[in-house]
């Protein structure tokens, strides 16, 4: 399983690289239309891809979480403890891209082109 | 995010008389004021319904205290108990000191976070300056207590680290790590509340009425866990700067 995730990985870096070239092609027109085009696709997309990794790291916590529970009962406070605090650390970072994602939507565009 | 904003009730009467006066004595200072009718902003209006609501509350409840509680005395004493017990498992013993900051930025948080749910309020904290303040009291008083307690040389000496040789790697990590602690304070404590206030909005927009109130049974617990989190941190802030190298 491990491996596959590699392989994906670098797959995702190559194909990134290889299609930097082909955007930067219409690099002197670009315009209001295709700046804002492309600010909502990256904003949902990086949205998106936080929520996903976001929701696996708070999975895996949980579900540890409730291992260390049912083997266990009598440390059950501090566990549930450790669990709030982390999954609010998890939480912020989706938050910071949910933040970065608005900023991304609504600065005026046409202000600074 | 001027777009989301409508006037709300309170507000428009609060500056309508607050807003007269305000400016005239700007006027006397010799600021300018563009809009003398909108002077005070919705957030610092909410702010201060908050603090009249806790002085009120806890101020007038806390009175006459008996040694058979009444049910009002017993919420306040679960309350207080609730918060030291707390700086206790995190601080030590001597942290009870800490109670006073710590309890009225809890509980000033978990009510700025709640009145956002009542029809014709709005959350303080939904605005980024209330949070920031929040995080910079908490940034200073932290600093305030490790320097009152190691003296100002030794409060430095916590940032070099314990290897000498190592230290100009350690101060810049340590400098940075410092004040990202505000940065990441204010923006979790801003993102949760704006982002719950931006959702309950979607949601109302697509059906109101009915739709938004198991987001709003949400929102009460993010509220509470939001001023929980910054609670835990403030206080685990203020023991890692009074803590004694040993």
């Amino acid at each position: 399983m491990r491996k596959v995730y590699k392989s994906f990985f670098i797959l995702s870096i190559l194909v990134f690289i290889f299609t930097t070239p082909l955007l930067a092609e219409n690099e002197g027109k670009i315009d209001k239309t295709t700046l804002f085009k492309w600010s909502i696709i990256i904003g949902g997309g990086a949205l998106g891809l936080a929520a996903c990794v976001g929701a696996y790291a708070q999975s895996r916590a949980i579900s540890k979480a409730c291992d260390g529970i049912s083997r266990n009962p009598g440390a059950a406070s501090h566990i549930r403890f450790a669990l709030i605090f982390g999954l609010v650390l998890i939480e912020t970072l989706v938050i910071y891209v949910l933040l970065v994602a608005i900023i991304i939507f609504f600065v005026k565009w046409g202000k600074y082109i | 995010m001027e777009e989301f904003e409508h006037s709300l009730f309170i507000v428009e009467l609060f500056n309508k008389i607050f807003s007269p006066p305000l400016a005239y004595l700007l006027n006397l200072i010799g600021i300018e004021v563009a809009h003398p009718d909108k002077l005070i902003p919705p957030h610092v209006v909410m702010s201060i319904i908050v603090m009249i609501v806790l002085i009120i509350f806890f101020g007038l409840s806390s009175r006459k205290l008996k040694i058979f509680p009444s049910p009002l005395q017993n919420i306040l004493e679960l309350i207080i108990e609730g918060f030291e017990s707390l700086l206790v498992d995190i601080i030590g013993e001597e942290g009870k000191k800490f109670l006073p900051l710590i309890g009225t930025l809890g509980l000033f948080i978990f009510f700025s976070n709640i009145l956002g749910l009542i029809p014709g309020f709005m959350s303080p904290t939904s605005n980024l300056n209330v949070p920031v303040g929040c995080a910079l009291v908490a940034f200073i008083y932290y600093h305030w207590q490790g320097v009152k307690k190691h003296g100002f040389v030794g409060y430095l000496k916590h940032f070099a680290g314990p290897i000498p040789w190592l230290a100009p790697l350690i101060i810049p990590i340590e400098i940075i790590s410092h004040f990202s602690r505000p940065l990441s304070l204010s923006l979790r404590l801003f993102g949760n509340i704006f982002g719950e206030e931006l959702l309950i909005l979607i949601i109302a927009s697509l059906f109101p009425f009915i739709l938004p109130l198991p987001f709003m049974t949400l929102a009460i617990f993010t509220g509470l866990v939001q001023a929980f989190v910054f609670v835990v941190l403030t206080a685990i802030y203020i023991a890692g700067a009074v803590a004694s190298e040993h």
